[in-house]
């Protein structure tokens, strides 16, 4: 039944980069207060009109980051009434959008700003780097498994020992991601890739190479969500956020319920895609947290874009490139366009701005629904968002 | 020589784990109502919900369910160590657990390769259970 609170999309915004890193100087919270001030503005709105505020990170830990929620209220100079700091890794934001809704549903807030930053490339740092050996990481962290991509290699290798997946079926999705790369003037990597090129560059956690792996860049971006009523007056097309789902399994690498089939993934999205009412054919154009390949070949497939062990021959022939029959990953993805550690929010963005017909030459032709899906941690959780075009019935 | 590599944070869910393997046995929580082993320990059982525990000193066998052969270190202090086999091991038991595979031939692990435990010293406090494959 419609009363006008259905949760849309109004305002977004990523910061610029060069060369990977941060175009601008600001601190970490400043760039989180640039893109928000960005994405408000927008839509018509300012930092007044806020009071909802989420965000995940990875700053400022130990210390204010700890409470980020709140450092960041202080910093933007507001007083939410509704906050959420979920971190279940780079599929935070998905789950944000989640609570959002939830929340402006409920009529618990009006106006919801949801901000992430990360100036990683400037600190050359990646905090995942050195799990702290304590509680779970006591019985992994000094084994000297490279975290996370080691985790990743073994889900790798278990999918390549069931199904016959190749390194070559991995290195389809990064060729692919690259030539979207191109097409996108902000994407951080866009010389030629060339499948070889992946295959043969350096081994970093067998079976996985170097270009299997996302950058590491800066970043930061600001989503703006509000009611379908609230949304008529204002200035930017609405995209509405039409379903939802979240799921989290394992920290431990150990612990992950089956290292070849990603379950929270498979739960999030057919919860998401049945509240949206929606099927695998109404998905004009999708974003999969692409932190390496395997993660995109594992999602495809828990999402039901096609059968376990079919990842490799979904993606064969690049399919999933411009021009293909499916539009994955058209911002030039984690791997391609940028990497700041939790790249959930920027997997909303890009669809947001394809369902706005915002995206120049790499536009998917009219698409009108997205599905978004990130993933956090080791294949630890997943989120889905479903996005449609405009104020849906 | 002092060891500079992570050691693990001993706790009280995880003492008499650390102790047993510093005595060479790998000892792995066993709950009295489901009868079900599990790893890492902890103070309620993940299958049942039990808090009826007790250590129980399992074979030290298992199989290869899935590894990496790593060739870059975490850190440096693991760099003589590359490139290394790190591995999650199907104990015998039925419990999951990451560990080393001690070999000099990365190339001979197989998904599915047979191994069994064995204690690799670190400090006075702390011995590690690694596997090698078995014969």
């Amino acid at each position: 039944m419609k009363n006008g609170r259905e949760p849309v999309i109004v305002g977004l915004a990523d910061a610029p980069l060069e060369g990977g890193r941060f175009a601008k100087n600001a601190s970490v919270l400043g760039h989180c207060a640039l893109v928000a001030n960005e994405a408000l503005k927008e839509a018509g709105l300012s930092m007044k009109d806020v009071d909802g505020l989420l965000t995940a990170g990875m700053w400022g830990v130990p210390g204010p980051g700890q409470l980020p929620t709140v450092t960041l209220g202080e910093y933007l100079g507001i007083m939410p009434m509704f906050v959420d700091g979920t971190n279940i890794g780079g599929s935070a934001f998905e789950a944000h959008v989640a609570h959002a809704a939830m929340a402006l549903r409920e009529g618990y807030c009006e106006v919801a700003l949801i901000v992430y930053g990360s100036d990683q490339k400037s600190l050359r740092s990646r905090t995942l780097g050195g799990r702290p050996s304590v509680l779970s990481m006591q019985h992994e962290t000094p084994y000297g498994m490279l975290t996370p991509v080691g985790g990743y290699a073994m889900a790798a290798r278990r999918h390549m020992h069931e199904y016959g997946t190749t390194s070559e079926h991995l290195a389809e999705i990064a060729v692919s991601t690259r030539k979207w790369a191109q097409l996108n003037p902000a994407a951080t990597r866009q010389d030629d890739l060339s499948i070889d090129d992946v295959m043969n560059s350096m081994m970093v956690s067998d079976p996985l190479h170097l270009l299997d792996c996302c950058l590491v860049t800066d970043g930061a971006g600001a989503i703006v969500m509000t009611t379908a009523e609230r949304a008529k007056d204002l200035k930017t097309m609405p995209v509405s956020v039409k379903g939802y789902g979240e799921c989290h399994s394992h920290w431990a690498v150990s612990e992950m319920p089956d290292l070849a089939h990603l379950l929270p993934a498979a739960k999030a999205g057919k919860r998401a895609m049945e509240m949206a009412g929606v099927t695998h054919s109404d998905i004009d154009v999708t974003q999969i947290y692409d932190s390496f390949t395997i993660t995109v070949l594992l999602s495809l497939e828990a999402l039901g874009f096609c059968k376990p062990g079919e990842g490799g021959a979904f993606v064969s022939g690049q399919r999933t490139a411009p021009g293909g029959e499916f539009a994955l990953n058209t911002s030039g993805g984690g791997l391609s366009a940028l990497h700041p550690g939790m790249f959930g929010m920027f997997l909303l963005i890009e669809a947001t701005r394809q369902l706005r017909g915002e995206c120049g030459a790499r536009q998917v032709k009219d698409a009108e629904t997205a599905l978004v899906h990130g993933t956090g941690g080791t294949l630890s959780s997943g989120a889905t968002v479903i996005l449609q075009k405009g104020l849906q019935a | 020589m002092s060891y500079d590599k992570p050691l693990p944070v001993i706790d009280h869910d995880s003492a008499p784990y650390w102790d047993a393997a510093r005595e060479g046995r790998l000892d792995i929580p066993l709950c009295d109502d489901c009868g079900q082993h599990h790893f890492y320990p902890r103070a309620v059982c993940p299958h049942c919900y039990s808090d009826k525990l007790k250590f129980d000193t399992v074979s030290g066998r298992g199989t290869v369910h899935t590894y990496t052969v790593s060739s870059r270190p975490p850190g440096p202090a693991f760099a003589d160590d590359v490139p290394y086999v790190v591995a999650l091991i199907d104990l015998e038991e039925g419990p999951r657990m990451m560990s080393r595979i001690e070999t000099d031939d990365p190339e001979a692990v197989r998904i599915g390769s047979e191994v069994e435990v064995v204690f690799v010293k670190a400090t006075d406090e702390v011995t590690f259970p690694h596997f090698k494959l078995a014969k």
